[in-house]
């Protein structure tokens, strides 16, 4: 019960944000930095609280995305009602995988490659059918007003990521507070045991990565209507991968804020190195990859990690 | 009769790891199981509670198959295993651990860390409830394995090698706790190599060696059978024995 008040406070602190700051700017960098937070607690799930390392969660970002958009394009469904069938195909797609995966016993750099061959796959796939719209990719029709996801200003789309991510940290809220959780947690620090005591470690790790999965696809399903366009490498592209778990890493695996602070810090980052290497575009990415080799070798627990094993 | 082994074999290879084992655990008993290293005392465990199938024989479990049965479902029925090799939920605190073990009976995060408490005190880990488990000294995690395996209220508990690793002191200790688990009703079966212990604490034992059963008894019967000494245990432990006996 603890930890609901900050998850609380923080709804209303940035639920207050569009009245102080009507900047565009600002307001898109906060918009950002809640989407990569919602990518980060997606991945999260899975990796921080169930010990699966996925190098490939753009399978379940673009499966959302496209669900969305194929959906709205080609069949004119409303885009509200394109969120919950996202939300399943999400998880229908991580269930998949997981079968596929777990009950060969798949783990560590395995499942990951298998996770990044999925990813690389469904972007081929869509790179070469028809009803994806292949390489040229898929446009959202303009359509003004919120009944179709479709905000005026900026601070709508603020309140939509705002909401996805309150619930992914609830979600992972539930996991720190449930016997689902700690089944999970179980599982991540030694399966064996936990298969001893009674856990029925397969379908533990398919449930958390059909959860996963479900988070990423609304995820996705935010991208297409904010950018209103999406192509295979945007939707299933590495690039989407990698921003999933670089904030939990940096920030800390397995808990409730790390995802948070990580985006953060990572978009805080990016700006930075953009502004500052302008003319080199490519060096902010680089910069990425080094932290990143920093944070495992020094931090692997990540910065909240670090910060309780001092407290 | 709570558990019933009949003709139990497993190859490795070449090995003949558990070769036509037969052994019965009467209910309400504590049991052992000795045998040289390398008898097949652990691989038999894993027979048994399902992490390694069998090639031939069945288990029985309060007179229902339970052969070739997955651990966890073995569990829910009541039948519950510590290792050798202590594998605790290192980043989680003693009392996390415990409750992953509660959890199977109680739903509520708030009922299964209650019942830990309650299992920490019967094994002696009352004042290390809110440690790391990776913080525990070596006797700490094996009572770590036993309560963690207690928390699941099993009908039978098989404990390999509890005691393996602990000082005279220690075991001293948790000798105690092993009995006062079979005072409350659950069945033990025990792998183990120190045999003082084992003299102390068991109703009946089975020796293994080489993968077979080549004596069952009491202790003071299977340890006294020279067969068992001379060829078995090697040379001089019978000299041991008669030392842990007085």
């Amino acid at each position: 019960m603890r930890q609901l008040a900050p998850i609380a406070v923080f709804g209303v602190a940035v639920a207050l944000l569009p009245l102080f700051v009507t900047s565009g700017f600002l307001l898109n960098a906060a918009i950002m930095m809640l989407y990569v937070t919602l990518l980060g607690l997606a991945w999260n799930i899975l990796a921080g609280f169930g010990g699966q390392f996925s190098f490939g969660h753009a399978v379940f970002f673009g499966t959302g995305a496209y669900a969305a958009a194929v959906l709205q394009a080609k069949l004119g469904w409303n885009a509200w009602a394109t969120l919950p069938a996202a939300l399943a195909l999400g998880a229908a797609v991580g269930a998949f995988i997981g079968a596929l995966s777990f009950r060969y016993g798949l783990r560590g750099s395995y499942f990951a490659l298998v996770t990044l061959a999925f990813a690389e796959v469904f972007r081929i796939l869509a790179n070469n059918v028809d009803f994806t719209g292949a390489g040229v990719g898929i446009m959202v029709k303009l359509k003004a007003g919120p009944e179709n996801f479709q905000f005026a200003t900026k601070a709508g789309y603020l309140y939509v990521i705002l909401a996805f991510v309150l619930a992914g940290l609830l979600v992972c809220w539930w996991l720190k507070n449930s016997r689902y959780g700690a089944w999970l947690q179980a599982v991540r620090d030694n399966e064996e045991s936990a298969a001893a005591l009674g856990v029925n470690v397969f379908r533990v790790k398919l449930g958390a990565i059909a959860l996963s999965g479900a988070l990423m696809a609304a995820a996705g399903v935010f991208y297409a209507q904010y950018f209103q366009y999406i192509d295979p490498g945007l939707a299933y592209g590495p690039g989407v991968s990698i921003e999933a778990l670089l904030g939990p890493i940096v920030g800390g695996l397995g808990t409730l804020w790390g995802p948070v602070l990580g985006a953060v810090l990572l978009q805080l980052l990016g700006e930075g190195t953009r502004g500052l290497f302008e003319n080199a575009p490519g060096l902010s990415l680089m910069v990425y990859g080094a932290l990143l080799v920093l944070m495992v070798t020094f931090m692997p627990s990540g910065i909240l990690g670090v910060l309780r094993r001092k407290a | 009769m709570i558990l019933q082994a009949e003709n139990l074999s497993v190859r490795f290879g070449g090995l003949a790891a558990v070769d036509d084992v037969s052994l019965t655990v009467p209910t309400g008993k504590i049991v052992a199981l000795i045998g040289p290293n390398g008898a097949g005392k652990t691989t038999l465990f894993n027979l048994i509670s399902g992490f390694v199938r069998a090639d031939r024989g069945t288990v029985r479990f309060q007179g229902s198959d339970i052969t070739g049965l997955p651990p966890h479902a073995a569990c829910r029925l009541g039948m519950a295993r510590t290792f050798q090799i202590v594998q605790p939920f290192g980043a989680q605190t003693v009392r996390e651990n415990i409750a992953v073990g509660s959890h199977l009976h109680h739903a509520s995060r708030a009922a299964a860390l209650h019942a830990a408490e309650a299992v920490a005190e019967r094994v002696g880990l009352r004042t290390h409830l809110d440690k790391l488990a990776l913080n525990l000294t070596i006797a700490g995690r094996k009572r770590l394995e036993l309560a963690r395996a207690l928390a699941t209220e099993p009908k039978l508990l098989l404990l390999d090698e509890v005691l393996a690793g602990l000082n005279p002191r220690e075991i001293d200790e948790v000798v105690p706790v092993i009995r006062g688990i079979r005072d409350s009703g659950i069945t033990v079966l025990m792998v183990e190599h120190v045999l003082r212990a084992v003299m102390n604490l068991s109703d009946e034992a089975f020796v293994l060696s080489n993968g077979r059963l080549i004596a069952h008894g009491t202790p003071r019967e299977v340890t006294s059978d020279p067969a068992v000494i001379e060829a078995y245990l090697g040379h001089g432990t019978a000299a041991r024995m008669k030392a842990a006996y007085a």
